[in-house]
């Protein structure tokens, strides 16, 4: 059992929160947020991964369905993360175009319009 | 071989996939239909919807609604199908979302002057994601709903696009959410690796009496960060003030309503059904009591210094949140049966007075209270209306919040807690004297009139947009009904014979993990629970109630007369400078509030992870 690509998913994800903590570019903010979410996908297609099986398609050449192959469903559920990535990285961007119309800035520590 | 029922179990799915069709037919045609289509159609959804859950919550009373999808019934106790679990809690929250959106549209009507189909499909795919995220019975789909529920939130959030606060809101809320979502897929796809299954009762059963180890701790701290993030837990809450503030008031009624319940509900639900036999009661007990409380004082507090209504009641959306994870947090029965209670009455007048926070907005141009004093005094009815609301967020008897936050302090204190009634009247009554502080001076005039400089760090209800053309000369009749509605089912919970009777039983099935598998993996139905007969109502729990609103009131006339009272100055004074401090905290800046979200991840880890060692 390794444990590499678990710390790399850690890793990805703590890369980008400090990312987000540290930015001053809303869009550098949206990508760091991306750049975490990518710890998921390294995680989730780390969990079904063996070494040495074929990928998971019986079409042809023909796989026997006997024969191991890597586990699918968490592959199905990194796509499905990715479709999430980008609809919510789409609607922040167009938030942050926004915010650059209406405040001036595009520096996440420089609006004020909301405090206390 | 089992058999599962095919008649109800189908309205589940059903219920899902609605709002997202009609949300799309309205997407592609709303430009060529007139707006009185759109308006019809998007209600006629959404009343469609309360009439499917109302059936399923029926007979959820008689037993869990299993669905597993596309028939891939399990054998054995096993499948690797995708499961709706429909149970009381799960079905009567999803209730009460397709309520409230149906209130939220009927007070839309004729509020918003100016909007396309957009925002009805909007709100429509955010109700299919909230009846999704509380039906479903499989860890993967709740994230799936729970980032459909966010997607459509951000988007109305910041959809008064012209609005430099609405933005500002939209863009933390969206970045704090997804990257609490992030953590909570870490957590899942964590439990993936142990178990090789995703559905909850699977999980559950897998996990049951296993030894809590590293990764188990790991994967129960990820997956209670996304939820709890969701639920405005503290430190996580940053995101609801100001997403709260600007939203557009018949979201903020979604929001506070049953959004952010949801949270508490998905949070509860996941440890109730797979952890609750892993780790130690005591140490998740305390976990959440701390964390409550915690959420609790800092609501309450926030919310006593706001001057901006909206943002006023979002803070005591925040402090009710620490209520009821008080509440649910002490795992029994009655904790769970008081949280559900205290959250549904919390709904009704809390919503009603977002509501009345909308017509303050649309007739007077703003929702600061210090540049509206004496504005309102024209309001008959209105005013009225907000003095019962803010009496009813304190708890005053018969509302539904007072029943619940009744149940709420006797199981806190029947677990052990014995200071809690005191927590739980000092933080409700400080909300209500909010509410009622604010009030008096924009209804009545009350109290001496105050500067209405904006002090450093705070933020004003004047930049506000109102959300109609124009003001508005008296409130319509459109807007007046859903807050008569909303108050007035606030009451009927707290009158309702067998409200508190319903809420145990509900609350029975809710907590036992064993029956949820059995029901959910075999389609046999688990051993009834034995129904108790409970009044709604103690004596003790109505003096503690009445002295709440008796506080309310006091502390809300000590609040506008406090220039007059020289020695309470000094003291008010003194506290000062540590109420800067938490203003300070509350800053706006989306990177402190990820910094704050690492912090209460660490917290977290803390409370449950070393207790274990």
């Amino acid at each position: 059992m390794t444990y590499y690509a678990y710390i790399v998913a850690v890793f990805v994800l703590l890369t980008g929160v400090f990312g987000i903590v540290r930015s001053r570019n809303l869009i550098h903010t949206v990508v760091c947020l991306s750049v975490a979410q990518s710890g998921t996908y390294v995680l989730l297609l780390a969990v079904g991964y063996q070494r040495g099986v074929s990928p998971p398609v019986f079409g042809s050449p023909p796989v026997k369905p006997s024969t191991s192959v890597t586990d699918p469903l968490v592959q199905a559920l990194t796509l499905t993360d990715i479709v999430v990535s980008a609809t919510v990285t789409a609607l922040l961007l167009a938030i942050a175009v926004q915010v650059h119309k209406r405040h001036g800035t595009v520096d996440p520590n420089e609006l004020v319009a909301l405090e206390g | 071989m089992v058999t599962f029922d095919h008649g109800v179990a189908l309205l589940p799915p059903i219920a899902i996939a609605v709002p997202i069709v009609v949300a799309s037919l309205l997407l592609a045609m709303g430009r060529r239909l007139p707006r009185v289509v759109v308006d019809a159609t998007a209600f006629a959804c959404a009343v469609a919807e309360v009439v499917m859950l109302a059936i399923v919550l029926q007979r959820a009373a008689e037993g869990r609604v299993v669905t597993w999808s596309a028939n891939w019934n399990p054998k054995n106790g096993y499948s690797v199908g995708i499961v709706l679990v429909s149970d009381e809690l799960g079905s009567g929250i999803a209730l009460l979302a397709a309520s409230l959106v149906v209130l939220a549209l009927v007070y839309s009507w004729r509020y918003f002057d100016d909007v396309d189909a957009h925002y009805h499909c909007l709100v429509l795919l955010f109700l299919a994601g909230m009846v999704g995220f509380a039906l479903t019975g499989d860890l993967f789909d709740m994230f799936v709903f729970f980032e459909l529920m966010g997607a459509a939130a951000y988007a109305l959030t910041g959809f008064k696009i012209e609005d430099r606060t609405a933005v500002q809101g939209a863009l933390n809320f969206g970045v704090v959410n997804s990257l609490g979502a992030y953590i909570a897929l870490m957590g899942v796809g964590l439990l993936y690796a142990r178990v090789g299954n995703l559905t909850l009762p699977q999980l559950g059963e897998a996990l049951a009496h296993h030894r809590p180890d590293a990764l188990l701790v790991a994967a129960f701290v990820a997956v209670m960060t996304g939820l709890l993030v969701k639920a405005a837990m503290a430190p996580f809450h940053f995101w609801l003030a100001d997403a709260h503030a600007v939203a557009p008031t018949p979201i903020c009624v979604l929001f506070s309503g049953v959004m952010v319940p949801l949270g508490i509900y998905g949070a509860f639900r996941v440890y109730w059904v797979v952890f609750s036999r892993v780790f130690p009661v005591g140490d998740i007990r305390r976990t959440f009591v701390v964390m409550g409380v915690l959420t609790a004082l800092i609501g309450a507090v926030m919310c006593l210094a706001q001057r901006h209504f909206k943002r006023l009641l979002a803070y005591s959306t925040i402090a009710h949140v620490g209520l009821f994870l008080v509440a649910a947090g002490c795992l029994s029965d009655s904790g769970t049966a008081g949280a559900a209670l205290y959250i549904a009455g919390h709904a009704g007048v809390k919503c009603a007075l977002f509501l009345l926070a909308g017509t303050m907005l649309n007739r007077y141009g703003s929702v600061d209270e210090l540049d509206l004093f004496g504005r309102g005094t024209d309001a008959r009815v209105t005013r009225w209306l907000f003095v019962i609301a803010g009496l009813a967020l304190a708890g005053l008897p018969p509302f539904g919040t007072g029943l619940g936050k009744a149940v709420s302090e006797e199981a806190a204190s029947h677990a052990g807690y014995g200071w809690s009634p005191l927590l739980f009247v000092a933080v409700s009554a400080a909300t209500g004297a909010a509410v009622l502080r604010a009030t008096g001076r924009v209804y009545f005039g009350l109290g001496d009139q105050p500067p209405a400089r904006l002090q450093h760090e705070q933020t004003s209800g004047s930049e506000e947009k109102p959300e109609v053309k124009g003001l508005l000369g008296r409130v319509r009749v459109t807007m007046l009904v859903p807050i008569l509605v909303l108050l007035g089912g606030a009451l009927a919970l707290g009158l309702l014979p067998g409200a508190h009777a319903a809420a145990e039983s509900a609350a029975a099935a809710f907590t036992d993990p064993s029956a949820y598998a059995t029901e959910a993996l075999t389609g046999r139905a688990a051993p009834a629970i034995p129904v108790l007969h409970v009044g709604n109502w103690t004596w003790s729990g109505v003096l503690l109630d009445l002295l709440s609103a008796a506080l309310a009131v006091g502390g809300a006339a000590v609040a506008l007369y406090a220039a007059r009272l020289g020695r309470l100055r000094q003291i008010a004074n003194g506290g000062r400078p540590m109420l800067q401090g938490l203003r300070r905290v509350h800053s706006g800046l989306v990177t402190d509030y990820v910094a704050w979200l690492m912090t209460g991840v660490a917290t977290l880890g803390g409370l449950v992870g070393l207790p274990l060692r």
